[in-house]
């Protein structure tokens, strides 16, 4: 523990900016992942426990793409497309058939995916890691800002999880699709009973669910190793997230990705061999104090 | 045509010979080989297996060892210390393996040590960089081997390379950044402590423990410009290092501070990495230019060629020793016994293509291998990707060793 290493870096405008930084751009990626976890859970009440698969899988593909076309926004793009026609036809061919099913059936066949996902990417993009590498355009020196550290893709990958977080938080707000998925997420039978197709309802929930988790995929993959089961550690943090948030709570997601980002970048510096455990703590203890979570009983 | 009643006896003999020798045919000799095959370090496990199987594959074409085909079994102990102690046992008890080949990470090659000092086999540590494994007369085990680079060698290797740059750049402000295991601990504190031996007014101002397999290092790395370094020191390997260089090349972080990374010098590291930053100081863990011999390329061009193009690791030329190794030993013990082998494997020299010298020893008092190749060079960005590789002196080396090792308590 050196608290004075993290007065000393509170009180300082560089290290107060670099950390937030930084502290931001793995919550943000976290609140990808881990919106998709939670509008999924809002909604149809499972956890999905292959939600990892789904970044693991958006990253190989936008990895794919842009060996091909040289183009990260296109690679970017094919992670989340490809996730929601993924996340759509899970959800049809296997998560349809245990609905309501004991929850251990349905822990069963998203392991099963899981297992079945790594070992399909060991057989096509072979059991070493793979690095992107960063595109050309975003090989720039970093920015300085108040002597803080900044780099500007950095910059980009929070804009572009804001907006995406900020569209879909708008989007179950404000349209009526979204309505229609906090009304189902209240009372599924009463929608159904309206004539609205829960089915494809649900379909839905699961393909932008497995689009932000993709894209998170594809957005991380110039800087982060690619590896098959790369997908267990980020779902843990997820599911962190998803708790400490509340279970089905977008705007809680948003707020506890960016606490336990703020965590593990402060934390490292104060709590150096504790930076881990800190994140644990902090749930308990939000969970002591709120068992629902910081937004917990606001359902999507 | 008339036969004689020698010639039908000798050849009724060889008639009920026959069966033994189709047995011992049949009989192989089983090795189980264990390793980390999936996950972010699995090319520790697939680069180990790749060497492993390309000195099989030539035991058993010219006839065998002691005229019985070798059979290796592949266990994934997934990286878990407990998975990878399970999987040794059930190698022996289940599979029938005279000889374990353990291929794993620090993190299990403890915890196989364990079960070798239990069931008495032949087993040779291929992968492990821990000193303690061998050095610590309490984890000794009079059948254990390792064929690996040794943390301690490294250490000594890079605290006088270290030296004579921070010298030359005037470099005393240094931080750290290990994975958070024994391999991390063990390395870094053996590094600092030569590091300190060579240039004593070296200040350690930040040290950083990042997880094994951690996906984002941004708080590490932010947290290293923090402490404003003058050099970094860093042990993270294979694709965790990949990931630190592209996040750190984001925030300039090797214009920054001179890096030294003993495990930057591996090819599938070196060739992964898009935008390679040059000028990092890195000790040679597997480069065909070191040593510059016809052999270690041969070596080099047969590995690319028998798996898939792919390029030999660390782990690789360390896999290879460890298959000389017991084929040589248990030539000479003429069984695959663990008592007998080990005996014979005991201050042996065998001729490998990873050696300034052309030669290895296991060196008798504490099973472990000397003589190797080890030096420190400069990455460039494009091919060869180290130059300047100066080979390290084994006289200081064991000299250094000798020294460590009395003031830790082993000897």
């Amino acid at each position: 523990m050196d608290l004075t290493a993290l007065a000393d870096c509170v009180t300082t405008a560089s290290c107060l900016v670099t950390q937030t930084t930084s502290g931001l751009i793995v919550g943000m990626l976290l609140f990808l992942v881990a919106a998709g976890l939670t509008l999924i859970f809002g909604v149809l009440k499972i956890v999905n426990f292959a939600h990892g698969t789904f970044y693991m899988l958006g990253a190989y593909l936008a990895f794919t793409v842009f060996q091909i076309t040289d183009s990260y926004t296109l690679g970017v793009l094919a992670g989340g497309v490809g996730m929601a026609i993924f996340g759509a036809v899970f959800e049809r061919v296997l998560i349809a058939r245990v609905y309501g099913a004991n929850v251990l059936m349905q822990l069963l066949i998203c392991y099963a995916v899981v297992l079945i996902c790594d070992d399909l990417v060991k057989i096509i993009w072979g059991a070493d890691f793979k690095a992107m590498g960063m595109p050309p355009e975003f090989q720039v020196p970093p920015l300085f800002i108040a002597g803080g550290v900044v780099p500007p893709f950095y910059i980009l990958l929070i804009t572009v999880a804001l907006v995406i977080g900020g569209g879909l938080g708008l989007t179950l707000a404000l349209t009526r699709i979204g309505k229609i998925i906090r009304a189902a997420a209240h009372n599924p039978s009463m929608v159904s009973a309206l004539g609205i197709n829960t089915t494809l309802l649900y379909s839905l929930v699961f393909a932008v669910g497995g689009a932000l988790a993709g894209l998170a995929g594809g957005l991380a993959a110039p800087v982060r190793s690619l590896t098959p089961g790369m997908g267990f550690s980020i779902l843990i943090e997820s599911f962190i997230v998803t708790v400490i948030g509340g279970m089905g709570s977008i705007a809680g997601a948003l707020i506890a990705a960016i606490v336990l980002g703020l965590i593990r970048s402060f934390g490292t510096i104060g709590f150096p061999l504790f930076t881990e455990g800190l994140m644990f703590i902090v749930m308990i203890i939000i969970l002591v104090v709120k068992p629902s979570g910081l937004f917990g009983k606001e359902i999507v | 045509m008339i036969v004689g009643r020698r010639a039908l006896l000798g050849g009724a003999a060889g008639a009920l010979a026959m069966p033994f020798v189709a047995r011992a045919q049949a009989n192989p000799i089983k090795i189980g080989v264990q390793s980390i095959f999936s996950g972010p370090i699995a090319l520790l496990g697939t680069s180990s297996k790749a060497a492993v199987q390309m000195e099989i594959d030539r035991i058993n074409a010219s006839g065998g060892l002691l005229g019985r085909q070798i059979q290796p079994i592949y266990r994934d102990s997934k990286g878990q210390p407990q998975e990878a102690a399970r999987v040794a046992r059930e190698l022996v008890n289940s599979d029938g393996c005279e000889i374990l080949l353990n291929a794993e990470a620090s993190s299990g090659a403890f915890a196989v040590q364990e079960v070798v000092r239990d069931l008495g086999v032949l087993c040779v540590h291929s992968n492990s960089e821990t000193s303690s494994l061998t050095a610590d007369p309490k984890m000794r085990v009079a059948t254990a081997f390792r064929s690996a680079r040794q943390g301690v060698h490294d250490a000594i290797v890079g605290g006088s390379h270290s030296a004579k740059v921070a010298d030359a750049k005037k470099l005393t402000k240094w931080a750290t950044a290990a994975p958070d295991y024994a391999y991390g601990r063990d390395t870094t504190a053996q590094f600092i402590e030569f590091l300190k031996h060579f240039k004593p007014d070296v200040e350690i101002v930040s040290q950083s423990w990042p997880k094994l397999g951690q996906p984002d290092f941004t708080e590490v790395i932010t947290k290293i410009l923090q402490a404003k370094p003058q050099a970094l020191y860093t042990p993270i390997y294979a694709g965790d290092l990949s990931a630190f260089i592209n996040q750190g090349n984001v925030y300039a972080l090797f214009s920054a501070m001179t890096v030294f990374c003993p495990p930057m010098g591996d090819l599938p590291v070196l060739t992964a990495v898009k935008s390679l930053p040059a000028g990092i100081q890195s000790a040679n863990r597997y480069l065909p230019t070191f040593p510059d011999t016809t052999d270690n390329r041969a070596w080099y061009e047969a590995y690319r060629k028998a798996n898939n193009n792919d390029y030999p690791t660390n782990w690789s030329w360390e896999n290879a020793c460890a298959m000389k190794f017991i084929e040589a030993a248990v030539k000479k013990a003429g069984s695959t016994d663990g008592k007998k082998a080990a005996d014979a494997m005991r201050g042996i020299t065998i001729e490998v293509p990873f050696s300034t010298t052309g030669k290895v020893t296991m060196r008798a008092e504490d099973n472990t291998m000397v003589d190797y190749a080890i030096g420190w060079g400069t990455t460039v960005p494009q091919a060869p990707f180290v130059t300047g590789i100066e080979a390290a002196d084994w006289g200081q080396i064991l000299e250094l060793e000798k020294e460590w090792k009395k003031s830790n308590g082993y000897s």
